[in-house]
């Protein structure tokens, strides 16, 4: 497995401000790899140093093998799809598609061809002549992404594409990136705050916070195995257990956490569990998500849609099952 | 834009919109009239005669040549200069963020908000305190000082519409500085800056103020024509050269005003 970009303890400060902190990435040639993490996070200022538009305070990145320090945004094989996808309003859509080869010299005729090619593989053939204004705003991310492959870049990043998309819109174009990525075989770096979105694409997905990276793994891995608190209560929302609470059922004083739906809800004085209160209902539809008091910890389960519930107020008994309970490195 | 466009409006305004419009533009009529005038000495209404002999006297004038030439230069200069460095300071305002910004902004707006004779006297003094001989250059330094501002306050107001993401997306696409500038930045500014430049060009022409405090010898075309007014011979030559000013301005302005109308609709569709 090559490797396409390969952080080395690397760090961007603005000041007394640690964006990044001591960041160690690797990612695999032709993976699909979400940055998570909440905005300031530093996910952001990542994608920034693997374009150029930054430079790290210390550490070593590089791409493809070669150092990338120093090398300007315009002289690496990088292509970028900005948040507000930064089309060229003075120019229409073919030649927006087509700047990255007016710029390195390829002639009006072969750039166009390859302009237009890149059009329909973003399935908008025929609105070379539109100009970026008359699009909408989904149809602009699909040009923005044709100027960025047309280049054939070595890495495509994504700086939250999807962002300002509706909710339908955005599964759409999920799916579609997905299997764009699948049919180019390029990497693809893309940077998310929303957590299902990097879940249900990514290969692999690191978690961002205060400038460092949490965890770095599959999706399973993620969701089902976080490391600390903070992967497990910002993916998925996980209830996180303290250390007391988990000495409890494992014998073993760390922090753990259980997923939702991993929550079994028992009327009161039904077997041994989790004594606790049923504090609020909110029906999402497939399932309900319950919050619940045991003893001032505020947990929260998901029950399928339609099985019979306690009233709000209501004393319950919590059951797990004990291999669900996922203890965390986080020291207690 | 209101939509019932045909809905009158109260006769009392009208006949006050019209006085104010009249009031404005009647003035500038009189100086056409007479520059056709047959009385040289003195500007008497009703014209005693019309003739077009004043168009030939004024085209056998040389000094009417030279003050023309000389604000022309000056004009062209200045607002050569004021191109360069208003877009540039511009640039820098709008696109980085650093120490003492708010105050390099205000004061390179400063200029045009203090009175003229101020400015005037400043370069003066400073010019003699430097040892400067008056010259060309010094009007155009003069001129320079507003013709800054005008240009710097149409660049700055389109470069903070401009999304800044686009510059690096340009070099993102493999374009560097200069191709940046060529492909990018230029065509979304080159509009403002025409419509700066025509407005820094036209405040030179007719500039006396600061003119009078920083040209030596030389007279310039407002000065010149301030000089015939005292004379009382061939009076109409002003009004003749008056009038060819007026048309030859209206020109450019109007230009300008249908340009940056359309640059307005192409930098507001990136949104």
């Amino acid at each position: 497995m090559t490797s396409a970009v390969s952080f080395q303890k690397v760090s961007r400060h603005f000041g007394s401000v640690r964006a990044v902190d001591m960041v160690d990435l690797d990612i695999v040639s032709g993976e699909f790899f979400a940055m998570l993490g909440p905005s300031g996070s530093g996910k952001t200022t990542c994608l920034r140093l693997i374009a150029g538009f930054e430079q790290p305070t210390s550490g070593s990145i590089s791409i493809f093998g070669e150092r990338a320090e120093g090398v300007p945004p315009y002289r690496r094989n990088v292509n970028t799809v900005f948040q507000d996808y930064a089309l060229f309003p003075h120019l229409n859509v073919l030649d927006n598609v087509a700047y990255g080869l007016m710029v390195k010299g390829v002639g009006k005729p072969e750039r166009q061809k390859a302009a237009e090619e890149a059009l329909s593989l973003v399935r908008l053939p025929g609105y070379g002549a539109r100009r970026p204004g008359q699009l909408s705003g989904g149809q602009r991310q699909r040009v923005a992404l044709a100027r960025a492959l047309v280049n054939q870049p070595k890495v495509l990043l994504l700086d939250e594409p999807l962002g300002a998309l509706d909710l339908k819109l955005r599964e759409n174009m999920q799916e579609e990136l997905k299997s764009l990525q699948k049919a180019l075989g390029i990497t693809f770096v893309f940077v998310t705050h929303d957590q299902g979105e990097a879940l249900s694409m990514a290969d692999r997905v690191a978690v961002f916070n205060d400038g460092k990276v949490m965890q770095i793994g599959t999706p399973e891995d993620i969701y089902q195995r976080p490391k600390t608190r903070f992967v497990a209560d910002f993916v998925g929302s996980s209830n996180v257990l303290p250390p007391e609470f988990v000495q409890r059922y494992s014998g073993q004083h760390r922090w753990a956490s259980l997923r939702p739906e991993s929550i079994r809800i028992g009327r009161a004085a039904k077997g041994d569990g989790v004594a606790a209160r049923l504090v609020s209902t909110n029906y999402l539809g497939a399932t309900t998500r319950l919050a619940l008091d045991a003893d001032g910890l505020r947990l929260h389960a998901i029950v399928p849609a339609g099985a019979t519930l306690p009233k709000e107020g209501e004393a319950v008994v919590l059951t797990f099952n004990r291999e669900h309970l996922h203890l965390m490195d986080e020291p207690a | 834009m209101r939509s019932d466009g045909s809905s009158s409006a109260p006769l009392g305004l009208k006949v006050a919109a019209t006085g104010g419009l009249l009031f404005l533009h009647l003035p500038i009529f009189l100086i056409f009239i007479y520059a056709f005038t047959t009385e040289e000495k003195s500007f008497a209404w009703p014209p005693p005669g019309l003739t077009t002999q004043w168009f030939a006297v004024t085209w056998n004038r040389p000094d009417v040549w030279e003050a023309l030439s000389l604000s022309v230069r000056v004009a062209a200069i200045s607002t050569l200069v004021a191109l360069v460095l208003g877009t540039l300071c511009a640039a820098a305002v709008s696109r980085t963020r650093f120490f003492g910004r708010e105050t390099i902004s205000l004061l390179v707006i400063l200029p045009i908000a203090l009175p003229g004779i101020i400015t005037g006297i400043a370069l003066r003094s400073a010019f003699s305190l430097a040892e400067i001989p008056f010259s060309f250059w010094t009007i155009v330094l003069g001129h320079a000082t507003f013709c800054v501002v005008v240009v710097y306050n149409n660049a700055v107001a389109r470069f903070r519409r401009t999304s800044g993401s686009m510059i690096e997306a340009s070099m993102d696409l493999g374009a560097d500085g200069f191709q940046t500038f060529r492909h990018v930045v230029l065509p979304n500014i080159a509009t403002a800056l025409l419509a700066g430049g025509m407005l820094a060009f036209a405040l030179s022409f007719d500039e006396v103020i600061v003119t009078t405090f920083t040209a030596g010898q030389q007279q310039t075309l407002p000065i010149w024509m301030l000089e015939e007014l005292i004379r009382p011979r061939q009076r109409p030559v002003t009004n003749v050269v008056a009038m060819v000013v007026v048309l030859v301005t209206l020109l450019p302005i109007l230009v300008a005003y249908y340009l940056t109308r359309d640059g307005d609709q192409i930098a507001g569709s990136g949104k």
